[in-house]
């Protein structure tokens, strides 16, 4: 089982480097690399909500620090973009500490309503505040990165930018998921009373995923701003968070591939139903009720019944 | 800051604060009180509540224009709660019971309700959109409402001084009503404890799709009381969503009283605020609760009821 999945691992990413040289078309590889770009936004939400049992609704506050962060030292410091970059992933933390540490004081619904609170606040701090983030017209002119002297301004040469980026934080994200501490997680999420009497320090581990999420989401922003070369308030406010909790779910929940899956079907509806209709919120409303009533494991927890389902009726023809 | 020193030296702009951020508070303890009391009963918390507000509004809209007299917003005021009522049942029986049903963790159920409701949310702010276009809408009030109030030196309209006597007595109703009848003490009986009502006899999913519908008709009742002053528009639900969330949150979640006390505090801080710093009115509320809950996690008066 475990040799299988590595082999779909290894083609899977041959598959994704060698798309733009082998489909040789500019707009599909713009969109791949967004949907690379918010499968490792939805990702990171997933540490939380699929291992660690915590529905982070503020999730895009974390994303828009990113962006902003990464435009604002670019636009306004005139830091070149690669340390910037960097700084961008770092300087969201701090505000991760300490949203983190009043957020996992409660869980559940209580969790939920303050990480949106918190989210809320990034969002109408930078929705207000025009003399630093231009308030609801956004930044414009994010530069695209240049690695020694090369400016990686072509699509294709961005999506080789994200695409390393995005492979090695999905490693760490696989890494950190099966390590002991993810086992932990996934411990606290059954049941985090009989996780405290065993002596696990519930809340520093959610306190450690919450840092860990709200990393990879900064980092997500940054590539998203990047990938726009433009930063708005709209990346921090709470649909940005839906998004990212669509993708998960409609992927799955309890997989971990699940919100990459999510996040290729949804950026692709998003694109072709745009075309059709300006109500795409609606389509993700229904989308959303649907996925709740009908299909609580996602596209994967799908295919894995029906595999199950399929195997059992060969077993039975062997009978 | 200027001009809130300013404001507090001179009663005319301290009565014109007052009255607005008192009105503000009425809207957001009607949604505020829905959220509350259907959270309490059914474990629920309803993202789509800013959504009914807004259905509220927009029903009553269609109903002063259905006539040409402005005196219909009277007829509005009676029925339109009522249709909005109609719809939350509609969500709790067909949308949300059956994931209480399926989902026996609460965990999980926990995350599907919320899920399922903001579902309603995205579905409901287009839904209005595509029926009557993305357009602010307000409505003319009937004669008896529109007549001038002369108070400390400044002039309102009456209808400011109607919202205000409307959420008293709804919270006094609504008290009375939780506390003093059959109907209430069954409801208090489920919150605490739901096994028991039901094997006494009690149809519990009735009951919870009464519980909704209650909730669902105080924001409709917010919707049409908000119309002729804040207009209606899409965005309405979702802004004034969160600061209901914060309402609840700071009042204590499945308090009324907690409901009305929070709801006023938060108005007044809004109105006050917005003349110290005007950029971050929102921020306000936030820190507010984000106090509270450090002081007092489970709000001003958490679980009285």
């Amino acid at each position: 089982m475990v040799k299988k999945n590595f082999w779909v691992w290894i083609l899977v990413i041959l598959a994704l480097v060698s798309f733009p040289l082998i489909i040789q078309a500019e707009f599909l590889t713009f969109l791949l690399t967004e949907v690379l770009i918010m499968a490792l936004f939805a990702m990171s939400f997933n540490l939380l909500l699929g291992y660690t049992g915590l529905l982070s609704f503020g999730h895009a506050g974390f994303f828009g620090l990113g962006a902003y962060t990464l435009t604002l030292l670019v636009t306004k410091a005139n830091l070149s973009v690669l340390p910037s970059f960097l700084l961008a992933l770092l300087i969201p933390l701090p505000f991760a500490l300490v949203i983190g540490y009043f957020c996992i004081q409660r869980l559940r619904v209580y969790f939920a309503l303050l990480s949106l609170a918190f989210g809320q606040i990034i969002f109408s701090i930078i929705f207000k505040w025009y003399d630093f983030t231009g308030g609801d017209n956004g930044i414009y002119g994010v530069p695209r990165p240049s690695i020694f002297g090369f400016a990686l301004n072509s699509t294709i040469s961005y999506y080789y930018f994200t695409l390393p980026l995005v492979l090695l934080s999905t490693a760490f994200l696989y890494f950190v998921v099966r390590s002991p501490l993810g086992m932990m997680l996934r411990a606290i999420r059954e049941n985090p009373d009989r996780a405290e009497f065993l002596a696990i320090h519930v809340k520093k581990y959610q306190l450690a995923a919450f840092l860990i999420s709200a990393f990879f989401a900064a980092e997500a922003g940054a590539l998203f701003a990047l990938y726009q070369g433009y930063s708005v308030p709209g990346f921090a406010h709470v649909n940005k968070t839906v998004e990212a909790m669509v993708m998960t779910i409609l992927g799955g929940t309890f997989s971990f591939i699940g919100p990459f899956v999510g996040a290729a079907i949804v950026t692709a509806l998003d694109k072709v139903l745009t075309t059709y209709t300006q109500y795409w919120m609606f389509v993700l409303g229904v989308v959303l009720l649907f996925l709740a009533l009908y299909l609580p494991g996602g596209v994967v927890g799908l295919v894995q019944k029906l595999r199950i389902i399929i195997q059992s009726k060969k077993v039975e023809s062997l009978k | 800051m200027n001009a809130l020193l300013n404001c507090l030296m001179s009663p005319s702009c301290l009565a014109g604060q007052l009255i607005t951020g008192l009105t503000y508070a009425i809207f957001l303890f009607l949604i505020a009180s829905g959220l509350s009391i259907i959270f309490g009963v059914l474990n629920i918390v309803n993202f789509a509540h800013g959504s009914l507000y807004m259905l509220g509004a927009y029903f009553a809209y269609t109903f002063t224009t259905l006539f040409i007299s402005p005196e219909t917003y009277w007829l509005a005021f009676i029925i339109v709660p009522f249709g909005v009522a109609g719809f939350g049942a509609f969500m709790q029986h067909f949308f949300l019971r059956p994931i209480s049903q399926r989902y026996p963790k609460l965990a999980e159920r926990e995350l599907f309700h919320i899920l399922a409701t903001y579902g309603f949310t995205l579905l409901l702010d287009d839904l209005v959109k595509m029926v009557w276009g993305a357009r602010f809408f307000s409505a003319t009030l009937p004669s008896s409402l529109a007549a001038k109030v002369f108070w400390m030196g400044k002039t309102f309209p009456i209808y400011y001084f109607f919202v205000l006597g409307i959420g008293v007595v709804s919270a006094m109703v609504l008290w009375f009503w939780l506390n003093r009848t059959n109907f209430g003490r069954v409801v208090r009986a489920a919150v605490s404890n739901t096994e028991i009502v039901a094997s006494l006899g009690v149809n519990v999913s009735t009951l919870y799709t009464k519980v909704f519908a209650l909730g669902a008709w105080l924001g409709g009742l917010g919707g049409v009381l908000a119309l002729p002053i804040r207009s209606a528009s899409p965005e309405m639900g979702g802004d004034i969503l969160f600061e209901s969330f914060i309402v609840v949150v700071v009042g204590g979640l499945g308090s009324i009283w907690g409901a009305l006390i929070s709801a006023v505090m938060i108005g007044i801080l809004r109105s006050f605020g917005i003349l110290a710093i005007p950029s971050l009115e929102m921020v306000f509320a936030f820190v507010l609760m984000a106090i509270v809950l450090i002081l007092r996690p489970r709000g001003i008066l958490g679980k009285i009821w």
